[in-house]
C-alpha cells in the first residue's frame, strides 16, 4: 500500500480532506457551537490541502498500487478543488442563513465532493476514475436539492440526478469496453497498448462512451441541457461548485485517463473534440444573450467557456494541456468570484437575481459593483485579468496544432460573449437604480470575494510562474 | 537613473497617479483636479525630457528596455520609441493635460472616477506607442477600451450607452481578430527563428519570411483591426455616435489621440511585417480611403450638429493619413505622420471650441447660432485658426501634411496613379466648404438667437488652453522640420525595409 513516509506525504490531502470529512460529521453531532466552528473548520481543511498540494507538487509519484498518481498536474487540480472550495465555505457562511438549508450537510458534503474531485484527479486507474466520479456526483446531486422545501431546487436535483446517472453509465460502459479490449483498467498499461489499440473498433467505441459521458459533466453541446436548470434551481454558492470544480474534476479526468490522445494520437478524436467546442462556444454565448436571470446567463457562459477549454483538448500538444489548466484556475477563481457576487446581492427567497436587479448597483454598493465588473471583464476576456492569459494559451496551443480555424471561431465567440458580460456592468454603471431592495452586508462574502479578485488579478499579470510550474509537469 | 527607464516612468506616473486618487475623498474636487493635471503635467515633462536626449539620426529603437516577463512564451516587456511614435508620445502626453484642463468646469459629477479613468487611458495609450513586443502592444490596446468605455458611458450625451456599447463591441471584434493573427505570426515566427516570439524587434529581423504564405490573410487580420479604429470607410460608423455622445474631453482625447493609434498600427506592423500583402492591397485600400475623404466631407457638409460635422470631418482627414501610409513613399509617410499630429492638435481644438461654446449655450445645432463674432470675437478668432488649420490653408500644419502626402501619392510607385492624388486633392476643396460654410452660419452675419447676446468670451484657462495648441499649429506650419527631422529617418528605414523584400522576390 503505503511504501514509505514519501507517500504518505503525497496522499497527506486526501487524508485531510478525509478526516475532515469524518471530524466535520462529529463537531456537527456534538458541538453546541457548530454552526460558527464548522465553516471555519472546512476552510481551514481546505486550505492545508490545497496548499500542501501546490508545495509538494514537485514530487510526483504513484501510490497505492499504481491507482493514484501524486504530485504533478493532479496536484495542481488538487490546488484548484480546495482553494475554490475554501472560498466557496467563506462565501457560504452567510449565504447559507440567507438560502435557508441545513448547514451541516452543507459543508459534509462540500468536502466528500472535494475528494471526489481528487480523486478523480489523481487518479491511474479507472476504477479510481469511477470512484472519484460517484463520490463527486452523489454529492452534488444531493447539494443541488439542499432546500427541499423550494420546487426549484427538487427540480435541479433530480434533473442533475437522472441526467447525471444517465451519463455515469456511459461512462461505465466504456470503461468496461476499454477493459474488454485493453485486458487491464491500468491507465498507465492502456496509454501504453493505445497505439495498438486505436486500430480495435470496441475500444474506440469504449474510449468515445467515455468521451461523451464526461462531454455531460463539463456542460459541452450537446450534452449541456441540464446545465441552466440545475444552475438555476441549486444555491448560487452551490451553482458556484458545480460550474467550477465538477467541471475541472471532468476535465481533469478526461486528462488523467486519456493522456494518451494528447500525445499524438489526436486525430482520431479530433472531429469530436472540434465539433462539441465549436457548438459550445458559439450556443452557450449566444444563447446567454437572451437570458433575464443572472443564474442562467452564468449557466450558459458556463457551456461557453466548456467549448474554449475544448479546444485546448483538440490541439493534442501539451500545450494544449498546459493551457487547459490554466484556463481551469483562472476560470475557477474568476466564476467563484462572479456567483459570489450573486449570491451577496440576492435576497432571501432567491429574489433579486434578474438582471433588472442589478440596476444602478454602483452607486449603492460601489465595492461589489467594482469586483463584479472585475470579474465580467475577466470572464469576457480583457485584458490584463486572468481570462484573456487562459485563452490566450488555448488559441496558441490551437495553432500550434494546426487548428487555427477552431482558434477564429473562439474569437468570434468571445466577441458575441462581450456583450452580454458589458450589460451587466451597463446596468451597474449607466443606469439608475429603481427597485429599493435590501441587500444584506456580509463581511465573510466580501471577504471571499475580494480573495477570489485579488486572484483574478495576480494570475493575469503574472501568469508565467503557473504556466512554467504546469508545462514542467506535462 | 538609466536613461532606458525613462519610458517606463512615463508609462507608470498616471499609472501611480490614479491609485493615488483613490484614496482621496469625493468632496476634494479641487485637489482631485489639480493632482490629475498635475500628474498628467508631470507625465509631459518627462517626455520632453526624452525628447530633448532622443538622436533624430538614429533610425532605430531608443531608450529601450526589455525585462522578461512570461519567460515561458518569450514575451517580455519590451519598450522603446523610434521615430514613428516619438511624435505621437509628445502628441499624447501633450493632449493629456489640456483635456483634464477642458474639463474642469464641463465635468460636474463623479470628478475622481473621471480623473482616474483619464490617467489610466493615458497609460493605455502611452503603452501601445511604446510597446516592442505584439503580446505588450496588445494588452494595452484592449485595456485601452475600457476606460474610454466607461467615460463615454457615464459622462456622456443623451445616447450614450448606445455609443459607447458600440465602440466597445466593435472596436473589440477587430482587435480579437488580430489577436489571432498576432499568435499566428508568433508561431510561424517560431518555425524561423526556432522559438515561439511576439518581440517586435526579433519579428523585424526576420522579416516578411515570419509570415511566408499567410501573409495576405495576417495583413487582413491586423489591417482590419487598425481600420476599425482609424476609421477606415465603411468601418467608420462607430466614429460619429461615439464623438457627440462623449463628452468634450473625451472628444478631445478619442480625436486626438484614440484614432493614431490605428494608424500607428498600420505604420508600425502592416507595412514592415507584410510588405508584400500591403502592396497588394494598397490599390483598394487608398481608394477607401479616397472615399472616405471624399465621402466624410460631403456628410460633413450637411450635418447640422457641430460636433457631429467636426466627427466626419475626422473620417475625411484620416483618409487622407491612411492614403499617405499606403503610397509607402519617403514623403507620403513623413506626411502621413506629421499629419496625425496635425490632426490631433486641430481636431483637438476643434472639438474643444465646440465644448466651450456647448458649455454656454447647450446647444450644438448651427442653426441656432449666427453672428456671435462681434459678442465673442476672442472665440471667434480662435475657431477661426482651428478652422483654417484643419482645412489645410498654407501657413498652419494642415498644409505640410496634406501637401506631402499629397507629393508623396503623386508619385508613389505602389499607387501608380494620379488620379488618387486628383480625387484627395478635392478633399481638400470640400473641406473648405464645410468648414468655412460652418464657420459663416455660426460666427458672422446677423445674431438670430436673442440667447446668444448673453454668451460671455472665453475664459483665461479656455484660451490657455487654446493657445498651447495654436503656437504648435502655427510652429508646424511655419517651420515644420523641427518635428519632420524627427521622423525622417525611421520613416527612410521603413520604407527601405518594405521595398527591400520585393526586390529580393522579384530577382527571382
Amino acid at each position: 500500500m503505503i511504501n514509505d513516509i514519501q507517500e504518505l506525504n503525497g496522499i497527506l490531502p486526501f487524508i485531510i480532506v478525509g478526516a475532515g470529512i469524518l471530524v466535520s460529521v462529529l463537531i456537527e453531532m456534538y458541538s453546541a457551537k457548530s454552526e460558527k466552528v464548522l465553516p471555519w473548520f472546512s476552510i481551514l481543511i481546505f486550505l492545508a490541502a490545497g496548499f500542501h498540494s501546490l508545495y509538494y507538487a514537485g514530487n510526483i509519484k504513484v501510490v497505492m498500487q499504481n491507482m493514484l498518481l501524486t504530485g504533478g498536474i493532479p496536484n495542481v487540480f488538487h490546488f484548484i478543488f480546495n482553494i475554490g472550495a475554501a472560498v466557496l465555505c467563506l462565501l457560504s457562511i452567510d449565504y447559507i442563513k440567507k438560502y435557508g438549508t441545513y448547514y451541516g450537510e452543507y459543508y459534509i458534503l462540500l468536502q466528500t465532493s472535494v475528494l471526489g474531485m481528487m480523486c478523480m484527479a489523481g487518479a491511474k486507474d479507472l476504477f479510481m476514475i469511477f470512484m472519484g466520479l460517484e463520490i463527486m456526483s452523489v454529492s452534488f446531486y444531493a447539494l443541488a436539492g439542499l432546500n427541499r422545501k423550494i420546487l426549484k431546487a427538487n427540480e435541479a436535483s433530480l434533473k442533475y440526478f437522472l441526467l447525471g446517472a444517465f451519463a455515469t453509465g456511459f461512462i461505465v460502459y466504456g470503461i468496461a469496453l476499454i477493459y474488454g479490449t485493453a485486458q487491464t483498467t491500468s491507465i498507465d498499461l492502456i496509454t501504453a497498448r493505445f497505439p495498438v489499440l486505436t486500430g480495435n473498433l470496441l475500444f474506440l467505441a469504449g474510449v468515445l462512451l467515455f468521451l461523451i459521458g464526461f462531454s455531460f459533466k463539463i456542460a459541452a453541446f450537446p450534452f449541456h441541457m441540464w446545465v441552466p436548470d440545475v444552475y438555476e434551481g441549486s444555491a448560487t454558492t452551490i451553482a458556484g461548485l458545480f460550474s467550477t470544480g465538477g467541471k475541472a474534476a471532468a476535465f481533469s479526468a478526461i486528462i488523467a485517463a486519456l493522456s494518451a490522445i494528447f500525445r499524438g494520437s489526436i486525430h482520431t478524436f479530433l472531429p469530436y473534440f472540434a465539433v462539441i467546442s465549436v457548438f459550445s462556444m458559439l450556443f452557450g454565448s449566444i444563447v446567454a444573450i437572451s437570458q433575464n436571470n443572472i443564474k442562467r446567463m452564468l449557466a450558459y457562459s458556463s457551456i461557453a467557456h466548456a467549448g474554449y477549454m475544448i479546444i485546448g483538448l483538440a490541439a493534442g500538444n501539451a500545450e494544449g494541456i498546459a493551457g487547459v489548466v490554466f484556463y481551469l484556475t483562472a476560470y475557477t477563481f474568476m466564476n467563484i468570484g462572479a456567483f459570489g457576487i450573486v449570491s451577496l446581492i440576492e435576497g432571501s427567497g432567491e429574489s433579486n437575481l434578474e438582471l433588472s436587479s442589478y440596476e444602478g448597483l454602483a452607486y449603492r454598493k460601489p465595492v461589489l459593483a467594482l469586483l463584479m465588473s472585475v470579474f465580467m471583464f475577466a470572464l469576457a476576456g480583457l485584458p490584463p485579468f486572468a481570462g484573456f492569459f487562459g485563452k490566450y494559451y488555448i488559441f496558441i496551443a490551437a495553432v500550434k496544432g494546426n487548428l487555427t480555424w477552431l482558434a477564429i471561431i473562439g474569437v468570434i465567440s468571445s466577441a458575441i460573449s462581450v456583450y452580454f458580460y458589458i450589460r451587466i456592468i451597463v446596468l451597474m454603471y449607466f443606469r439608475d437604480f429603481q427597485a429599493e431592495f435590501e441587500i444584506k452586508n456580509s463581511n465573510t462574502g466580501l471577504l471571499a470575494v475580494f480573495i477570489a479578485c485579488i486572484l483574478v488579478i495576480i494570475l493575469g499579470v503574472m501568469p508565467g510562474s503557473i504556466i512554467n510550474m504546469i508545462s514542467s509537469f506535462l | 537613473m538609466d536613461t532606458n527607464q525613462l519610458l517606463s516612468f512615463i508609462l507608470f506616473t498616471p499609472f501611480v497617479g490614479a491609485l493615488f486618487l483613490l484614496v482621496f475623498q469625493k468632496d476634494q474636487e479641487e485637489q482631485i483636479r489639480f493632482f490629475g493635471l498635475a500628474i498628467s503635467v508631470i507625465t509631459f515633462i518627462i517626455t520632453l525630457i526624452v525628447y530633448s536626449k532622443f538622436e533624430v539620426l538614429n533610425p532605430n529603437f531608443q531608450f529601450v528596455q526589455k525585462i522578461p516577463w512570461i519567460s515561458n512564451l518569450n514575451i517580455s516587456y519590451h519598450v522603446g520609441v523610434d521615430g514613428l511614435s516619438m511624435l505621437l508620445l509628445l502628441l499624447t502626453t501633450f493632449i493629456t493635460p489640456l483635456t483634464l484642463l477642458s474639463s474642469w468646469k464641463s465635468i460636474k459629477k463623479n470628478i475622481k472616477e473621471f480623473t482616474i479613468f483619464m490617467l489610466l487611458l493615458e497609460v493605455g495609450m502611452v503603452g501601445i506607442f511604446v510597446s516592442l513586443d505584439l503580446f505588450l502592444f496588445y494588452i494595452f490596446w484592449e485595456a485601452m477600451l475600457i476606460p474610454m468605455y466607461f467615460i463615454i458611458g457615464i459622462w456622456g450625451g443623451p445616447r450614450r450607452i448606445y455609443a459607447s456599447v458600440k465602440f466597445f463591441i466593435f472596436t473589440m471584434f477587430g482587435s480579437l481578430l488580430m489577436l489571432v493573427a498576432i499568435i499566428w505570426l508568433a508561431v510561424s515566427a517560431g518555425g524561423v527563428v526556432g522559438h515561439f516570439t511576439t518581440d517586435i524587434v526579433e519579428l523585424y529581423s526576420i522579416g516578411p519570411a515570419a509570415a511566408k504564405n499567410y501573409q495576405n490573410w495576417m495583413f487582413l487580420a491586423f489591417a482590419l483591426s487598425f481600420a476599425i479604429k482609424v476609421p477606415l470607410f465603411p468601418l467608420h460608423t462607430w466614429l460619429p455616435d461615439a464623438h457627440v455622445e462623449a463628452p468634450t474631453a473625451g472628444s478631445i482625447i478619442l480625436a486626438a489621440v484614440l484614432l493614431k493609434m490605428g494608424t500607428y498600427g498600420l505604420i508600425r506592423f502592416c507595412l514592415p511585417l507584410f510588405p508584400e500583402a500591403a502592396m497588394t492591397f494598397a490599390p483598394y485600400i487608398s481608394v477607401l480611403a479616397i472615399i472616405g475623404i471624399i465621402y466624410g466631407a460631403l456628410v460633413a457638409m450637411v450635418q447640422k450638429d457641430m460636433k457631429k460635422l467636426v466627427a466626419y470631418s475626422s473620417v475625411a482627414h484620416m483618409g487622407f493619413i491612411v492614403l499617405g501610409i499606403f503610397a509607402m513613399t519617403q514623403e507620403s509617410v513623413q506626411g502621413a505622420i506629421i499629419q496625425m499630429v496635425n490632426h490631433g492638435l486641430s481636431t483637438g481644438a476643434l472639438f474643444f471650441l465646440v465644448g466651450v461654446i456647448y458649455e454656454r449655450t447647450h446647444t450644438r445645432e448651427i442653426s441656432e447660432y449666427g453672428g456671435i463674432a462681434k459678442i465673442v470675437p476672442v472665440f471667434a478668432a480662435a475657431l477661426m485658426i482651428a478652422s483654417l488649420s484643419s482645412i489645410g490653408l498654407p501657413g498652419l500644419n494642415g498644409f505640410i501634411g496634406e501637401f506631402l502626402i499629397l507629393l508623396g501619392a503623386f508619385k508613389s510607385p505602389v499607387l501608380n496613379s494620379w488620379w488618387y492624388t486628383v480625387f484627395a486633392a478635392s478633399g481638400v476643396i470640400f473641406a473648405a466648404v464645410y468648414l468655412l460654410w460652418m464657420y459663416q452660419r455660426v460666427v458672422f452675419g446677423e445674431v438670430k438667437n436673442p440667447k446668444m447676446k448673453e454668451l460671455t468670451d472665453m475664459t483665461p484657462r479656455e484660451i490657455f488652453i487654446f493657445a498651447a495648441m495654436a503656437v504648435f499649429i502655427v510652429w508646424i506650419g511655419i517651420y515644420p522640420n523641427t518635428f519632420l527631422k524627427v521622423s525622417d529617418k525611421s520613416t527612410a528605414k521603413l520604407i527601405l525595409q518594405v521595398n527591400t523584400p520585393s526586390q529580393v522576390t522579384l530577382s527571382k
